[in-house]
């Protein structure tokens, strides 16, 4: 019973963030819509045990992805009253679009519950294990050189965008360490020996 | 217990948010890239659904091989989106194809 009223909420709630992401007038009101959707289908997954990447979801978009939207959106400067000019535009066409594609997907669920579809081997049977214990197992096992794959791929990522963002300016005076290291006292500092009464000479 | 047919609902409405998104908001690439990831999401509550009714634990390695690709992507998106502003003083997209040459 609490489990299908905490269902029916996150799941309203998902969609009710995903609608407002997409229609929000201020972007910084979507990426807080967005954020907001992906906390509920967090607890979506939640419901069904997938406790590992339940929290991942928390950690990677709501703490990674979510922020760098938040300072994208907020570090630009831009006229977003201009972007939305052709917002109504293809209305029509997206609604009529989208209608099509969630009548498709419908029909679709319902020649899967018809018993169209022979369903395979499972591959790797759930286990009786606490859930990151059991993806930890199959991650390192079976599934290693993809995760590490993945790792290569946040790598290339990292440096990409490092590459792309990266700008040498010219004009600017930066800190020569070598310089500021090579210098020696005589060539610094002169001593002098003032007589009283005379005029210092600079 | 809720039904898989519940999760797969839920997940095929945002993922068809996720292509209306990208549909309506046509100049603003900001937006563009969330509704990429709300379909990115989408997919991964598909998985995980999955993964959790039939009982095979694959489903959830493979959401996190998503969800590593959907940061990448996330990443190297707004990083060309910083220098195309940079650039330009704009990020509408409806003229992108200046880019070229």
């Amino acid at each position: 019973m609490i489990q299908a009223f905490a269902f029916y909420l996150f799941s309203a709630l998902v969609i009710l963030s995903g609608l407002l992401t997409i229609t929000a007038r201020n972007p910084v009101h979507s990426v807080l819509w967005l954020i907001m959707a992906f906390f509920n289908a967090a607890g979506l997954m939640l419901l069904v045990g997938a406790e590992f990447i339940a929290m991942l979801l928390v950690i990677v978009y709501v703490g990674a992805v979510a922020v760098l939207f938040l300072f994208v959106v907020m570090m630009l400067d831009i006229d977003f009253a201009e972007l939305r000019a052709g917002f109504t535009r293809y209305l029509g066409i997206g609604v009529l679009l989208a209608v099509v594609l969630s009548a498709e997907m419908f029909i679709a669920f319902g020649a899967w519950s018809a018993g169209g579809i022979e369903m395979g081997a499972r591959v790797a049977p759930t286990p009786d294990l606490p859930n990151i214990q059991a993806v930890g197992a199959l991650l390192y096992t079976r599934y290693l050189y993809i995760f590490e794959a993945a790792g290569l791929v946040l790598l290339v990522a990292m440096i990409g965008a490092i590459v792309l963002t990266h700008r040498t300016r010219t004009g600017l005076r930066p800190q020569n360490v070598a310089d500021q290291v090579a210098r020696r006292p005589e060539e610094a500092v002169r001593l002098v020996h003032q007589p009283v009464g005379e005029g210092i000479e600079l | 217990m809720i039904g898989l047919h519940h999760y797969l609902i839920v997940s095929a409405i945002l993922f068809v948010l996720g292509v209306l998104g990208i549909l309506l908001n046509r100049k603003n690439v900001i937006i563009i890239l969330m509704a990429i990831e709300l379909i990115l999401l989408s997919v991964n509550l598909n998985l995980v659904a999955f993964s959790a009714y039939l009982g095979d634990l694959v489903g959830q390695v493979f959401a996190m091989f998503v969800l590593t690709v959907a940061a990448g992507e996330a990443a190297i998106g707004l990083a060309i989106l910083v220098i195309y502003f940079r650039g330009r003083g704009t990020i509408a997209v409806d003229d992108v194809n200046r880019m070229k040459g």
